[in-house]
């Protein structure tokens, strides 16, 4: 997920053609409060006009107890991005009471109900300890992510090479996540030129099962899909595995076997997401198909 | 007859004529000038070299109406031309022709020149900053003619172009004239790396006056420029500023766009046909084309492919390839950064050639005509792939025709990048302001959006789809450029013809006119 600052035309103009899964408009931090108003109108227009083709589109708004929150949900539900990204998420009220601002919106502007997702950003200790509260607080949402940096602040400590600060509010969030069955994304990597730490780092995170990470810069994208694309032996494994399913099935043999080893359904699924990853790694390579 | 030495010597022999004989005592007065090795001998710094640049212009005659050159290797480091001009001015000496190989934004103070009449007529091949900006409102009655890099030297060795008078400026010289684009003795503060455009004009001006800040022992070899070719030499205190004329290093752009152009153009290289072992490249100035050699170098290794040489302009990204041993040899026209001047100082197979050996199409052969794979840049680029380098989107000159036409005409595959979208502007147009590079020469458009493909090119079409490149129409690629962007209002043009653009064989391609004022 690529952050794009909600004041920047130009960047905001080009920012599917990187290729990146999804794309995230800021509102919040990297907009300055004088430009508040400008960006939201700038993003607005933007996602009214600009064909972003299959990159799914996110938005990042200020908060519902900024001065800027409502105005930014009103006119962001209108715009009609694939989800809003609620920042610095404490408790599940917080998410409740976007969950019920966007469907009041919804319904005033006859739009189906549930058409905007959510996602939640988890930057505090309170955050993390609510995680799987905030996780189950509403049906709109799709994923939560942690927000490194205003979290290591709230720690009182601040960001290593190594991330043992981040560690538990990473296992946190991720259980959070699998529980509630939604996704988890990790925090951004701000060095764009240590592509080294920053493909550390991912290796670390992909480790730990995050789903996907949050980027600055194009030029972070490749390593992101490098390191999470599945080998073309994972690959090949998981293409016979799905065969064999099917076979199987059709059969109508219950017990389900390759090369002589039983397949029972974590193998299965795993081999599904094997492949979904592959895809979503190749779609995104390049450029408008 | 006896001659000289005592010897029978028939007057005439038929089937050959009128035998000249030798004579002891020669028309110049002595068969050893003595006195001349004696002053030789005390003074090595004497031979060709003129106190100052005003007796130099003295003695090479110079008059009204006549054509001058120079040569743009020191490109906005440049104090030559202005230097020059300065005292021509202040003899009094009017009407000139400027032939420079190009000119830049250090060159404003022609403007004055052109003012008062000692410049009439200029020839080069780009114009910028203030020059362009003024030659772009009408301040000449007749217009510039802008020539192609190859097309000047085919001009110029052909005569169509006489050159008068050169002044070129040189990083080091003996007293004699054997010249460098830098050093062997120290290092030069002025390196430029080849002389590329100049030496064409060392070898055809009718007179050659050089002007260096770095006088060295005879001979200074190897030399871009022979002393035979010279006539006199001047030493001033500098003939330019450093850090204009070579920066340290080009720098890899760090540019997403630019990047994602770069790999997508070093895909369809790949995927061309032409990439295979013992192939040839040029990449033209500009962030994406020269950052597609980073792309194209892993691809290189990953297929053990190695080129057999790199031709234009040289850059650091060039020389790496090459001592890693991916590119044989380098022909090198012009030496973008310290790096390429330190190889062409070093390698061996850093070969230096002239203007007329790159591109010149009227002689035995160029090399820009042995081209697999040619990499450019483009202000603009239209429904015919036709390419605009001039003319910037308000209709100012603010470019130069360069090498373009001349590697895309010679190229067998001529890969034009660029961004979709500059500022506001679109770089898709139904028809380009001005015609540098005419659109039959150009077979394929990288863009960060997609990648367009001739018709002509039907080969290519069908190699690049194979590979599963993102290929649309060029059609395509304008009218998703024009939802964003919308389409701009037509420049407003006087009817006065500031500009004549010559192509490569010296035909008028396109001609640019007054920009309207507002």
């Amino acid at each position: 997920m690529l952050y794009v600052p909600g004041n920047h035309p130009g960047m905001i103009r080009d920012a599917h053609i990187y290729g990146s899964d999804a794309i995230m408009f800021d509102l919040e931090d990297s907009v300055s409060i004088k430009e508040k108003d400008a960006a939201r109108q700038l993003v607005y227009h933007s996602l009214k006009t600009i064909d972003y083709g299959c990159t799914e589109v996110v938005v990042r708004v200020n908060g519902l107890n900024t001065p800027y929150g409502g105005a930014d949900f009103e006119a962001m539900v209108r715009a009609k991005p694939d989800a809003i990204r609620l920042p610095k998420t404490e408790t599940p009220e917080d998410v409740k009471e976007a969950d019920a601002l966007i469907s009041r919106i919804e319904e005033q502007i006859g739009m189906v109900q549930g058409t905007i997702k959510l996602m939640a950003a988890v930057e505090s200790a309170l955050g993390v300890i609510n995680a799987y509260g905030i996780a189950t607080a509403s049906k709109r949402l799709i994923g939560i992510a942690i927000g490194a940096e205003d979290f290591v602040t709230d720690l009182k400590t601040s960001r290593s090479a190594e991330g043992i600060e981040l560690l538990t509010a990473r296992s946190q969030i991720l259980f959070a996540a699998r529980a509630a069955g939604i996704d988890a994304l990790d925090t951004v990597f701000s060095d764009v030129n240590d592509e080294e730490g920053f493909a550390r780092e991912v290796r670390l995170i992909k480790q730990m099962g995050f789903d996907g990470k949050s980027i600055v810069n194009p030029r972070q994208i490749e390593i992101v899909h490098k390191l999470f694309a599945p080998s073309e032996e994972e690959v090949r494994k998981s293409v016979r595995i799905i065969e064999a399913i099917g076979e199987a099935e059709e059969k109508g043999s219950g017990v389900i076997s390759l090369d002589g080893r039983m397949i029972d359904k974590p193998i299965v699924e795993r081999a599904r997401r094997v492949l979904e990853l592959n895809d979503a790694v190749k779609n995104s390579y390049i450029l408008a198909r | 007859m006896l001659n000289g030495v005592g010897r029978e010597i028939p007057v005439d022999i038929s089937g050959i004529g009128a035998l000249r004989t030798y004579q002891k005592v020669t028309a110049n007065g002595q068969v050893k000038n003595l006195q001349r090795s004696k002053e030789r001998q005390r003074n090595p710094e004497r031979n060709k070299i003129i106190e100052s640049i005003e007796a130099a212009v003295r003695a090479t005659g110079l008059r009204d109406g006549m054509t001058i050159s120079f040569h743009h290797h020191f490109r906005n480091g440049d104090h030559v031309v202005n230097m020059v001009m300065e005292t021509i001015a202040a003899m009094g000496i009017k009407d000139l022709t400027l032939a420079p190989s190009s000119l830049s934004d250090i060159h404003a103070p022609l403007i004055g020149h052109i003012e008062n009449g000692v410049v009439r007529r200029i020839e080069t091949s780009g114009l910028r900053g203030a020059l362009a900006q003024a030659v772009s409102n009408g301040l000449m009655n007749i217009p510039v003619v802008i020539n192609s890099h190859g097309g000047r030297a085919r001009a110029i060795a052909s005569g169509e172009l006489p050159i008068d008078v050169a002044f070129l400026g040189v990083p080091s010289s003996d007293a004699y004239g054997n010249a460098n684009g830098y050093s062997r003795e120290n290092a030069a503060a002025s390196a430029c790396g080849s002389l590329g455009y100049a030496k064409v004009d060392a070898l055809h001006a009718k007179q050659v006056v050089l002007i260096t800040d770095n006088l060295v022992g005879y001979p200074n070899v190897p030399f871009g420029i022979p002393e035979s070719q010279v006539d006199y030499i001047v030493v001033v205190d500098s003939i330019g500023d450093s850090k204009g004329i070579v920066s340290g290093a080009t720098r890899y752009t760090n540019n997403p766009k630019d990047l994602l152009i770069a790999k997508c153009a070093a895909d369809v290289i790949e995927a061309s046909g032409y990439f295979a072992d013992g192939f040839s490249l040029q990449t033209g100035s500009g962030g994406a084309s020269l950052a597609t050699t980073r792309f194209l170098r892993e691809k290189m290794i990953a297929a053990n492919i190695k080129a057999s040489f790199a031709l234009g302009g040289i850059t650091q990204q060039i020389v790496e390839l090459h001592e890693e041993g991916l590119i044989k040899k380098l022909l090198d026209v012009q030496s973008f950064d310290l790096r390429a001047v330190e190889s062409l100082k070093n390698n061996r197979f850093h070969h230096q050639i002239d203007a007329e050996y790159y591109a010149s199409p009227d002689n035995e052969g160029c090399a820009a005509h042995q081209l697999d794979v040619v990499v450019l840049s483009a202000l603009e680029i239209d429904l015919d792939f036709n390419v605009n380098v001039i003319t910037g989107s308000d209709g100012v000159i603010r470019g130069a025709s360069g090498g373009h036409s001349d590697t895309a005409a010679g190229a067998s595959v001529a890969i034009i990048v660029a961004p979709l979208i500059r500022g506001r502007m679109p770089s898709i147009l139904d028809r380009v302001n001005t015609v540098i590079t005419p659109g039959h020469t150009v077979d394929v458009l990288v863009t960060d959006q997609g990648i367009a493909v001739n018709p002509v090119r039907q080969d290519l079409l069908y190699n690049l789809k194979a590979a599963r490149l993102p290929v649309i129409s060029i059609e395509e690629l304008k009218a998703k450029t024009d939802r964003i962007v919308g389409i701009p209002e037509p420049i407003q043009w006087e009817d006065k013809i500031v500009g004549l653009v010559k192509y490569r064989d010296g035909s008028i391609i396109d001609v640019i006119r007054q920009v309207k004022k507002e």
